[in-house]
């Protein structure tokens, strides 16, 4: 216990205090201390950041169970490549802080400096193509709870078409012309404002039963916002947590640049970089869920 | 920090936790990405509705495992943050089993609703 | 072991002045001292909200207020007490204050978040005092769905306090989490903490796994509210049960957040004030971290008349059984512990009896809630509103009261009138029966909460349990009275008025700046009073050896 230093002032850093280490805290002993407890707070608030997503996780997981249908359906909208681009980025993007780490460690600053910035990169980057992937989805309609009008439904989409379209026509071609005449009332129906879709899919009574496998939807199942509301909830909480993660990677590039960090003081680097990677953890986990369902 | 810096490598040898070496962050990095594309590919296969999202679920795990592992330093880390995280998954799944062991019970009758307002 | 209190009078009190270094303190008796001030502002207010209830429910039907300012104010005395007052009521306040200095430390792990949660808490006051102004909530504080989408009130900005609230006591619980792994002393082991430690422990687990679900929960009511995603609401295809899943998971363990703690003051008082070692330290520590973990697994029992399924309802009842294990524990021990020591009927003393019974009439009463086929019939009736003010108002508010009792020496370095405090005491425990046993009786015989109007035979009841409140409520304000008081007028506190041998009574009162003037070290248990003996001079406990030396 180094008490007997004369205490200084109120600041975390108390100035004078610890003749060798101007970043230990007046209430920690040594810079193991220091270290091993902010570790300690950033996994315990990890844990929370876990059990905040898994409320998101649950919701998806109640209502995929219920109604696969429409997570089979409504997945068609998002698109695959650019959800793996954005996989990518963010892997890339852990790379690059798990580098940070090292690099702050031995106290290699300038490569500290250039590891932090391509991860500030990575980050925009993800930012970027999820601005573009929501404006194509504000600009289809497709939003959840009132808000969906898709402009149109997933058969008429490239997507579906490729997989599907002609297996489709060759094998149900009596069917194909239902499909036909369905996305007309479709438009129909999202046209006529706050209607949902049921007076078009009124024609279809009794038709409740969910339909097997993707490519043989012949009407759109009831309520697919609902996917749009787990959707935008759980990427756009994601998106939220990467601006700050980026914005926490600006704050520790001014100070990286100091060289401030060296291998008794890089807690603030590798706390950034274990909640960086949990950002991308989950979404190790969105891409599948939401993505990639056959 | 010059003073770390003046008491030499002795200080770089003792440095607070594990320095991961560079060759384990790329390959560590290489199999993530070399997973997410398998991930991708699998689900063009149709290997049944269950079947696609068990293999997903399994192939995101892996991922999430080599991430805590290495990147986030779990493997040569105090244990206690292991335990710590890993009760937040436990807690997790089990707030999702036990609201899952309800889910259909009252979905019955929203269906029988809908049924009979004819939608 | 501190130096006599002669030596100094550099205090953390008198550490630096003005407003501003109150403000931006980052020392943890401080920020506690802020946090009782917050949190005892806050009782006043959602007090007041109960005497307006309870005025209205004088007769049947209007008699002060309309309904719909009944509905607001019930939601406000909710709100408030839950949110405001009782989650951090002994935690933040009364922990911040005398955990580092029970455990030995400077101060808590991270002091910054420290005082990052106490502004946490002002902004969710603020917020929650924002729909309070424009137009108060009246959804129950329970906001459950669909009712909380469509009402026209000010639901919004009473979500967005608890929001923020919640990441209060998220930040809270992970700092003293860190701060019990990480700044323990050299001889400091994990079974010589004392038990208020050990419950503050628990609390902390409970709160890093169970607030962030609540956060999540009212972030998507906030959103559903404002633009209508449909996750709750049905006519989008969502599932409002699906709230309850999500709001009790954090509600339940949030009963345990608040009660946990005050089973850790009592556990302080019972034995200090029998002069005798707790009667099974392990069972209370580890019956703590029992209650914690159960507490995740029951929240179901709030829900066996929403639509749950029978299956989830047998397994959340059956659970909630269990829950009575530990707690029994708990309640023997401190039994156990009274029984042949010296028991001095002070002030903390009296709160803490008045604990163990009146607790263990809101626990029992739980039993009968948690049981399928009664909960049927008693489900949103009075007879859980007496169960859980049994259990918070009984629970947690008398440990609090019990706990700023016993630490008001060393917070203040004050004491208080001991004949008023007997007097308050008996009188808020005797206006707290009176309130709460007439709405069991109502309760069983089908008086619905929450209900503005009632029927004619009701009406005695609700004249006696309104009476009680009237009663409580001049307690309370006799025990602020003469605490206020004492801050002026009040004489010196002794370093260690009770005997206490928990590391707090070893330092001054109030503590130094930096808690220890020389650092503990810890070689016994923390209820050893054999080494402790009166001195009249002094007015408080001495050290035996000490004196011997000398």
């Amino acid at each position: 216990m180094s008490h007997a230093t004369a205490p200084s002032h109120d600041a975390d850093h108390a100035e004078g205090h610890g003749e060798h280490y101007p970043f230990l805290a007046h209430h920690f002993d040594t810079p193991e201390q220091q270290f091993e407890t902010g570790k300690m707070g950033v996994w315990l608030f990890l844990a929370t950041e876990i059990l905040f997503f898994g409320g998101l996780f649950c919701a998806y997981s109640i209502y995929r169970a219920l109604h696969p249908e429409i997570f089979e359906y409504a997945h068609y909208y998002l698109d695959t490549k650019l959800g793996a681009i954005n996989t990518c980025v963010l892997i890339i993007s852990s790379v690059t802080a798990a580098w940070a780490v090292r690099n702050a460690q031995l106290k290699q600053t300038n490569m500290l400096v250039i590891n932090i910035v391509l991860t500030i990169l990575c980050g925009f980057g993800f930012m970027g193509i999820k601005f573009i992937e929501y404006s194509h989805k504000i600009h289809d309609g497709l939003l959840p709870g009132h808000a969906y009008h898709p402009a149109e439904p997933v058969w008429e989409l490239p997507i579906y078409k490729a997989k599907y379209g002609e297996e489709g026509a060759a094998a149900e071609g009596g069917e194909h012309a239902a499909t036909g005449e369905h996305a007309a009332t479709g438009e129909h129906g999202a046209a006529e404002k706050g209607g949902e879709k049921a007076p078009a899919e009124a024609k279809h009574t009794g038709y409740v039963k969910p339909l097997m496998g993707p490519h043989e939807f012949n009407r759109e199942p009831r309520d697919v916002q609902r996917f749009f509301s787990i959707y935008f909830c759980m990427t756009g909480l994601h998106g939220l947590h990467v601006l700050v993660g980026i914005g926490i990677w600006v704050w520790l590039l001014l100070r990286a640049r100091t060289g401030e960090f060296g291998p008794k003081y890089f807690g603030p680097i590798d706390f950034a970089a274990l909640y960086w990677h949990i950002v991308d953890l989950i979404w190790i986990y969105l891409f599948p869920l939401l993505y990639l369902i056959h | 920090m010059s003073d770390s810096k003046n008491a030499g490598h002795d200080h770089d040898h003792d440095a607070i936790g594990h320095v991961t070496p560079p060759g384990l962050l790329l390959l560590v990095g290489g199999t993530l990405l070399f997973l997410t594309a398998v991930t991708v590919w699998v689900t063009m296969a149709d290997l049944g509705r269950t079947g696609n999202l068990i293999v997903a679920m399994v192939i995101a795990t892996i991922k999430a495992t080599m991430v805590c592992t290495y990147f986030m330093h779990l493997k040569w880390d105090k244990p206690f943050n292991a335990v710590v995280f890993a009760s937040s998954i436990l807690f997790v799944s089990l707030f999702i089993t036990i609201a899952l062991l309800d889910k259909s019970d009252y979905e019955g009758d929203i269906q029988e609703m809908n049924l009979l307002e004819g939608k | 072991m501190a130096a006599p209190s002669a030596t100094v009078d550099d205090n953390f009190l008198t550490h630096e002045k003005g407003i501003l270094s109150w403000l931006c303190t980052l020392d943890h008796k401080r920020i506690g001292l802020m946090y009782l001030i917050c949190v005892l502002s806050a009782f006043l207010l959602g007090g007041s909200a109960a005497m307006l209830i309870r005025a209205e429910l004088w007769t049947p039907g209007p008699t002060l207020i309309d309904h719909q300012t009944y509905n607001q104010a019930f939601t406000l005395h909710g709100a408030v007490m839950v949110f405001l007052v009782i989650i951090p009521g002994i935690p933040a306040a009364l922990g911040n204050v005398v955990l580092p200095l029970m455990l030995g430390a400077k101060d808590v792990a991270f002091p910054r978040l420290n005082l990052a949660s106490w502004y946490l808490w002002v902004i969710g006051a603020l917020c929650l005092i924002t729909s309070l102004i424009t137009n108060c909530a009246d959804t129950g504080w329970t906001f459950y769905t669909p009712y909380s989408t469509t009402t026209t009130t000010s639901v919004i900005p009473a979500l967005f306090g608890a929001f923020i609230l919640g990441f209060s006591s998220i930040f809270t619980g992970l700092n003293f989490l860190t701060t019990l792994h990480k700044l323990r002393p050299a001889g400091m082991t994990w079974f010589r903490m004392p038990l208020f430690l050990w419950a503050i422990y628990a609390t902390g687990i409970m709160q890093i796994l169970a607030t962030p679900v609540l956060g999540i929960t009212l972030l998507m009511l906030i959103v559903e509210r404002a633009v209508g995603i449909g996750i709750f609401d049905p006519a989008l295809g969502g599932d409002p049960v699906l709230f309850q899943h999500f709001f009790w998971f954090y509600s339940h363990p949030a009963v345990y957040i608040m009660i946990v703690p005050a089973f850790g003051v009592v556990s302080e008082i019972f034995p200090v004030f029998s002069r005798k070692r707790i009667f099974g330290y392990k069972f209370i520590a580890l019956s703590s971290v029992a209650i914690a973990v159960l507490g995740f697994l029951v929240w179901g029992h709030h829900m066996f008349t929403s639509g749950q399924s029978i299956v989830a309802g047998t397994v959340f009842s059956g659970i909630t059984f269990l829950i009575a294990i530990p707690t029994a524990i708990k309640a023997f021990n401190w039994i156990a512990t009274m029984y042949k020591g010296a028991v001095h009927l002070d002030t903390p003393m009296l709160y803490a009896l008045a604990f163990l019974w009146v607790f263990s009439i809101g626990g029992v009463t739980g039993m009968f809630l948690s049981v399928m086929s009664t909960d049927v019939h008693l489900h949103d009736t009075y007879f859980v509103v007496a169960h859980f003010h049994y259990v918070m108002m009984g629970g947690a508010i008398t440990a609090l009261m019990g706990g700023i009792h016993y630490w008001w020496p060393k917070m203040t370095g004050r004491m208080y009138p001991e004949k008023l405090g007997r007097i308050g005491a008996v009188i808020v425990l005797f206006g707290l029966n009176l309130t709460f046993l007439p709405q069991f009786v109502m309760g069983s015989r089908g008086m619905p909460r929450r209900y503005y109007n009632y029927l004619e035979e009701f009406q005695p009841m609700h004249q006696l349990s309104s009476l009680g409140a009237f009663t409580m409520g001049l307690g309370f304000l006799l025990v602020a009275y003469y605490l206020l008081r004492s801050l002026k007028t009040g004489p010196k506190a002794p370093d260690n008025p009770w005997g206490g041998n928990t590391l707090e009574w070893q330092t001054t009162s109030p503590p130094a700046y930096y808690n220890f003037h020389t650092p503990p070290v810890i070689t016994e248990g923390p209820y050893e009073y054999a080494d402790w003996t009166y001195d009249a001079k002094v007015g408080g406990y001495v050290r035996i050896s000490k004196q011997a030396k000398s």
